[in-house]
C-alpha cells in the first residue's frame, strides 16, 4: 500500500484542478498586458480577474487586495522585504516568531544584515507565542510584526486576531504579515475579522498547483514593490505571471468543502488514539488540546528512537511521513521549531510529522498505525536506550 | 530515484548483524548521545589467552548510516586479535558499505570509536598497556569531552558543565556545575562514571555537585 502522509510539505494536485489547467496552455495562452489587450488576450484577462475575485471573496478582501506570486515564498519576500523597504524610514524594528517558516527567517536575518532591529517572540512547549512579550515588545519604532497563522510542522495555531489587536492598541502604523500559506481552506481565515495588513497564501498545500502563491496587500497599506519588471498585479509584481497556476489556484478553492475537513480531522484523530493506544513511550509535539491545532497535523516523538530511521523503516512500507531529526536535515540541525518550544534533541530526534490530506483513506490511516507499531518495537529493540 | 544510500546499507540497516547486549562483557564502551542524535555502545568478549576478540555486540540509537556502520564493524571487528582491531578505521566500513553520504561519515566514525574505546577499556582493565602512564585531570578531561550535556547538545567540557577535576590515591573527583536534582544530574553522572573508571590507575569516580 502506498500512504502519502506528508500533505503540509505539499499536496498532490487534484486532477480536476489540472483539467482546468490545461487549457490555459495550449488554448488560453495570451498575456493580459494591457487594459486595451488584443482579444486573446482579453479572454485571459477575464480569466485571471475571476481567480483574484475568487480568492478575495475566500477571505473576506477585495479583488485590489490580492497579488499573485510564485508561491508562499515569494509573498512571505514581498510582504517582509517590501514592508521594511517602505518603512525603513519611518523605523527600523521588526518582530517575529522563533518558529515561522525559513522564508520568514532568512527574510528577517537579511534586513538585520541590512541594518533593521530583528526581535524574535519566544514561544511556549505548545507553540503559542508568549503575548506578553508581544505586548511588551510593540514600539513606536516597530514597522512590521509577521505571525504565521498556523505552524506546519506541530499544527499550533496561533491567536493571530489577538495578536492583530495587541498589536494593533499599542502602535496602530504597525503593519502585521500573517504567513497563512497552511491555513488557507483549512481554517476559518477572514482578512476583515483578523484585521491583518498583509497576509502570505500559497496553492500547492491544498490540493492546488505549485509555482503559484497570493500576497493580501490591505487597501491602503503601503510595501515596496521587490520584484520589478513591468505592471503587472496592480504594479506590485513586475513578471510573466504565472496563469495556468492561477487558474488552478481558483479551482483548488472551489473544491474546498468544509464538511471533508471535518472527515480529515477525525481520520487525524482517529490516528492519534491508535498511536496513543498501541505504541508507550510516545511524546505529542504541538498543542493537546486539538481544537487549537490544525486539523490535518499531528506531530509525535517516539522516544528511544531516531527519527530518520523510522522515516526510511515507512518508506520501505510505502509510507511517507518525515522527522524533524538531525540526521534527517540537511544541515545535520535537529528541527528549530521543537527546540525553540523548548523540548530537548532527543525529543526533536524522535518526532514524526504526519499531515494528512484530502485523498488519505481510513485504511491507509489503519496500515500505517500497524506499521508503525511494529517499526517502533524493531528499533528499539536495537536502542540502548531500551522502550520495549 | 535513489535515497544516497547503497544497497548493502539498507540491507544491514533492516537486518544489522550482532545486535544485542554481552551480559558478562569483558569490555564495554558508549559513544555519542541521544542528544546527538546518533549513539553507540558496543561490548566484547575477549580470549584472555589469545587476545581474539570472541564475541561483540552493539545497540544503536541512530539512523540507518549508525545502525549499518555499527553492524559492520563488528563484523569487521569479530575473530580479530585487539592489535589487528585497532586498525579498523572508519575508512574500512564505508569500503565494506559501498560509500556512505559525506553528512554520514560521522556515523562510522562513531561506530568505529565505540570498537577503540572498548579495546582501550579491556587494556586499561587487564594489565595490557604498554606504558602506565599515571592519570591525570587533563587525561580525563579528554575523556569527558566525549561526554554530550543533554541539555545543550555539546561535550560537557565545552558546555562548561564540567567545573573541576581532581585525581589522588586513584580517586577521580569531578565537580560538575550542576545541581544534585536537575532532570539529566543522575544520567550524566552514571555515564561520566562510565567513561572515567576503566582507566587503569581509577580505583573510584566521585561525581561531585556545586
Amino acid at each position: 500500500m502506498k500512504v502519502y502522509l506528508d500533505n503540509a510539505s505539499t499536496t498532490v494536485t487534484d486532477p480536476r484542478v489540472v483539467d482546468l489547467m490545461l487549457p490555459v496552455f495550449t488554448e488560453n495562452y495570451a498575456l493580459p498586458t494591457s487594459e486595451f489587450i488584443h482579444t486573446p488576450g482579453q479572454m485571459v484577462k477575464d480569466l485571471v480577474e475571476g481567480s483574484r475575485k475568487s480568492l478575495a471573496e475566500f477571505i473576506g478582501a477585495k479583488s485590489i487586495e490580492i497579488v499573485f506570486t510564485s508561491g508562499g515564498t515569494e509573498s512571505i519576500n514581498l510582504a517582509i522585504k517590501g514592508a521594511a523597504l517602505e518603512h525603513g524610514i519611518r523605523g527600523k524594528h521588526i518582530l517575529t516568531t522563533t518558529i515561522e517558516n525559513r522564508a520568514v527567517l532568512d527574510s528577517v536575518r537579511f534586513l538585520k544584515r541590512m541594518g533593521f532591529d530583528v526581535e524574535f517572540i519566544p514561544v511556549d512547549r505548545e507553540g503559542f507565542l508568549d503575548l506578553e512579550f508581544l505586548d511588551k515588545s510593540v514600539r513606536k519604532d516597530t514597522i512590521l510584526v509577521s505571525v504565521q497563522t498556523v505552524n506546519d510542522e506541530v499544527g499550533t495555531i496561533q491567536p493571530i486576531e489577538e495578536i492583530v489587536k495587541i498589536v494593533k492598541e499599542k502602535n496602530p502604523d504597525t503593519l502585521v504579515h500573517t504567513d497563512a500559506t497552511y491555513a488557507l481552506g483549512w481554517l476559518p481565515f477572514n482578512v476583515e475579522s483578523i484585521g491583518v495588513d498583509l497576509a502570505s497564501f500559497t496553492a500547492h498545500k491544498l490540493h492546488g498547483p505549485k509555482g503559484i502563491g497570493a500576497l493580501y496587500i490591505r487597501e491602503g497599506a503601503k510595501i515596496a514593490k521587490i520584484i520589478d519588471g513591468g505592471y503587472a498585479e496592480f504594479n506590485m509584481r513586475g513578471g510573466t505571471p504565472n496563469i495556468p497556476g492561477i487558474i488552478g489556484f481558483k479551482g483548488a478553492l472551489e473544491l474546498v468543502v468544509s464538511n471533508e475537513v471535518e472527515r480529515i480531522r477525525r481520520l487525524r484523530d482517529f490516528l492519534y488514539k491508535q498511536i496513543e493506544k498501541n505504541i508507550t513511550d510516545t511524546v505529542l509535539m504541538g498543542p493537546k488540546n486539538f481544537s487549537q491545532r490544525h486539523p490535518a497535523n499531528l506531530n509525535v516523538s517516539f522516544k528511544y528512537v531516531e527519527g530518520e530511521s523510522i522515516v526510511l523503516y515507512l518508506d520501505m512500507k510505502g509510507i511517507a511521513v518525515i522527522s524533524g531529526s538531525a540526521c534527517f536535515s540537511r544541515g545535520l540541525e535537529p528541527s528549530y521549531v521543537i527546540t525553540a518550544m523548548g523540548h530537548s534533541h532527543e525529543d526533536a530526534h524522535g518526532s514524526i510529522r504526519f499531515s494528512l490530506g484530502r485523498f488519505n483513506s481510513e485504511e491507509e490511516v489503519i496500515y500505517t498505525i500497524e506499521v508503525l507499531k511494529d517499526v517502533i518495537k524493531t528499533l528499539r529493540d536495537l536502542s540502548p536506550l531500551g522502550g520495549n | 530515484m535513489a535515497l544516497p544510500y547503497s544497497k548493502r546499507l539498507i540491507e544491514l540497516f533492516l537486518s544489522p548483524k550482532n545486535v544485542g547486549e554481552i551480559p558478562d562483557a569483558d569490555a564495554k564502551a558508549t559513544e555519542g548521545s541521544p542528544a546527538c542524535g546518533d549513539m553507540v555502545q558496543l561490548f566484547l568478549k575477549v580470549d584472555p589467552e589469545t587476545k581474539r576478540i570472541m564475541d561483540v555486540k552493539f545497540k544503536s540509537y541512530g539512523c540507518a548510516s549508525n545502525i549499518a556502520t555499527a553492524s559492520i564493524v563488528t563484523e569487521l571487528a569479530k575473530g580479530k586479535t585487539l592489535e589487528e582491531a585497532k586498525s579498523i578505521s572508519w575508512k574500512d566500513a564505508e569500503r565494506e558499505l559501498g560509500g556512505l553520504p559525506l553528512t554520514k561519515i560521522h556515523c562510522a566514525v562513531l561506530a568505529v570509536d565505540a570498537l577503540h574505546t572498548a579495546i582501550e577499556n579491556y587494556e586499561h582493565q587487564h594489565g595490557l598497556l604498554k606504558e602506565k602512564t599515571p592519570t591525570t585531570p587533563e587525561i580525563i578531561i579528554q575523556r569527558l569531552k566525549r561526554v554530550i550535556d543533554p541539555r545543550k547538545g555539546v561535550d560537557v567540557v565545552r558546555a562548561k558543565t564540567v567545573k573541576d577535576v581532581v585525581v589522588e590515591n586513584g580517586v577521580a573527583t569531578i565537580t560538575l556545575n550542576l545541581k544534585q536534582d536537575e532532570e539529566f544530574a543522575q544520567h550524566l553522572a552514571q555515564e561520566i562514571e562510565e567513561r572515567i573508571s576503566p582507566l587503569w590507575d581509577i580505583e573510584k569516580v566521585e561525581v561531585k555537585y556545586s
